[in-house]
């Protein structure tokens, strides 16, 4: 437990919540907005270019007082797909799990099909996850169209 | 015998499984053979054209009210209110409020998806925007079936728009199930999608393309025609391709006997009028097969116990 501890102290130590580590460096200030969309008043703490253990740099994000759960790190897969997730209690890590594709991403991302009634209706997109290999792709529920997942990712 | 499409959505031929499709085939097959039977004596049928289609609006009501059932609707959104801003989900809400069941048109994809979730009667998708139509499916593949007197093991030719026709798409992967031999034959820029390729591939079924569509004649079985849509392409390049894709009687002469030339209509130039009047041609038998198909459908959605009363006389249903 002490090399957890140790390396988020590098930023700030948070008395709880998540600290979302080996973010690829240059991800950072996506996923500090896909979580400033998903709760506006989250306290979030940034680093970048942190030297990583093994070699090379990563990002990191600290997010006060919301100890996520794995759907919440889930919706963050197709941003930082081999980040982990460390929850914090008492400035201690409690658990750590990796981000990983979820089976579905409900309500996360609009769906790219213009056309697709999820726009015009009051209903939650839902996109199931296709892999083949190293390919990802998303169907969305309604309009079965599937998209790559760089489409969400990129912009 | 229990009835598998009893009380169930269909938005998506992908919904429908192997023996699904083959249940209704033989029921359409059926009710096509007995007559008019009063299957939906006093049902409401919600026939709810968010977005005009004459064909497919006048096939579902000749199927509702052929097996006695009625009908309240619309044939456009003009004058609904969704005109005045009110959502697809509170329409169709209101709608199951009243009928017994939804057959919709809508121009958006999901739409059916969508409206089946929110309605608690039964929802029958005849097409969201450039998605699904299954119900065309289903007598495409009834047609296929009478007239080759069976499904298995098929060569089938899918000509013209292979890239944006959502007719196709359905076939090839409803036809999926009975272990055919597909050829493709469409100009470059409209082939078939890669992911309909790839879930092809994936479930073993063999494919090849085509260039000319006279050569494709000899090897096929069904030779399903499609609409080359005039405005994909600039007037000149649109009267090359078109002339590339039409099928004139003369090519027929090295047709198997057994070829039938099916297309979902409207068809524009695509195939000579001379071809009606060869026993080649089957497109306005597969037109009014869509009643049948229509009725089995909607019949066995509607009836936990429609199965038994069709076979034995009509008086008793």
């Amino acid at each position: 437990m002490s090399e957890p501890r140790r390396e988020t102290m590098l930023v700030e130590a948070i008395q709880s919540g998540t600290v979302i580590d080996h973010i690829p460096a240059g991800k950072g200030l996506v996923i500090l907005g896909r979580l400033q969309i998903k709760n506006a008043q989250a306290r979030l703490t940034v680093g970048l270019n942190l030297p990583s253990k093994g070699s090379g740099l990563k990002d990191l994000v600290k997010v006060d007082e919301w100890p996520f759960t794995e759907q919440d790190a889930a919706e963050l897969a197709l941003f930082a797909p081999d980040a982990t997730v460390n929850i914090i209690e008492d400035y201690r890590v409690v658990r750590k799990f990796p981000i990983s594709l979820p089976e579905v991403f409900v309500g996360v991302f609009p769906c790219p099909n213009s056309n697709c009634i999820t726009h015009n209706e009051p209903v939650e997109t839902r996109f199931t996850v296709l892999t083949q290999g190293e390919r990802v792709q998303l169907r969305c529920h309604y309009c079965e169209r599937s998209f790559a997942d760089t489409l969400f990712t990129e912009n | 015998m229990r009835n598998p499409l009893y009380g169930r959505d269909i938005v998506s031929i992908g919904d429908l499984s192997k023996s699904d499709l083959e249940f209704i085939i033989e029921r359409a097959a059926k009710l096509k053979a007995s007559g008019p039977q009063p299957l939906l004596k006093d049902r409401l049928i919600a026939s709810c054209f968010f977005e005009a289609s004459t064909r497919t609006r006048l096939s579902f009501e000749t199927a509702v009210q052929r097996l006695g059932g009625t009908l309240i609707g619309f044939s456009d959104s003009g004058h609904t209110s969704s005109k005045k801003g009110e959502t697809l989900s509170d329409s169709i809400r209101m709608i199951a409020s009243y009928a017994d069941a939804i057959i919709m048109r809508h121009p958006q994809e999901g739409s059916a998806r969508l409206a089946a979730e929110v309605a608690d009667i039964p929802v029958i998708n005849g097409g969201d925007g450039a998605n699904q139509h299954p119900t065309q499916t289903l007598l495409d593949l009834f047609s296929i079936a009478e007239c080759q007197g069976r499904l298995e093991g098929l060569s089938v030719a899918l000509v013209g728009d292979l890239k944006y026709g959502r007719t196709v798409h359905s076939l090839a992967q409803a036809l999926g199930h009975f272990k055919p031999r597909f050829y493709f034959v469409s100009p470059k820029a409209l082939a078939m999608p890669a992911y309909i390729e790839d879930s092809l591939t994936e479930a073993g079924i063999q494919f090849e393309y085509i260039d000319q569509l006279e050569d494709v004649i000899p090897l096929v079985d069904v030779l399903y025609m499609t609409r080359v849509q005039k405005e994909r392409f600039d007037p000149t390049e649109y009267m090359h391709l078109a002339s590339q894709f039409i099928l004139k009687p003369e090519m027929l002469e090295r047709a198997a006997e057994h070829l039938r030339v099916m297309h979902p209509l409207p068809r524009v130039d695509e195939i000579h009028p001379a071809v009606d009047r060869t026993p080649h041609a089957y497109y306005f038998q597969q037109a009014e097969n869509g009643v049948y198909a229509r009725q089995a459908l909607l019949s066995l959605v509607m009836n936990e116990t429609v199965l038994d009363s069709v076979e034995g006389d009509p008086a008793d249903v």
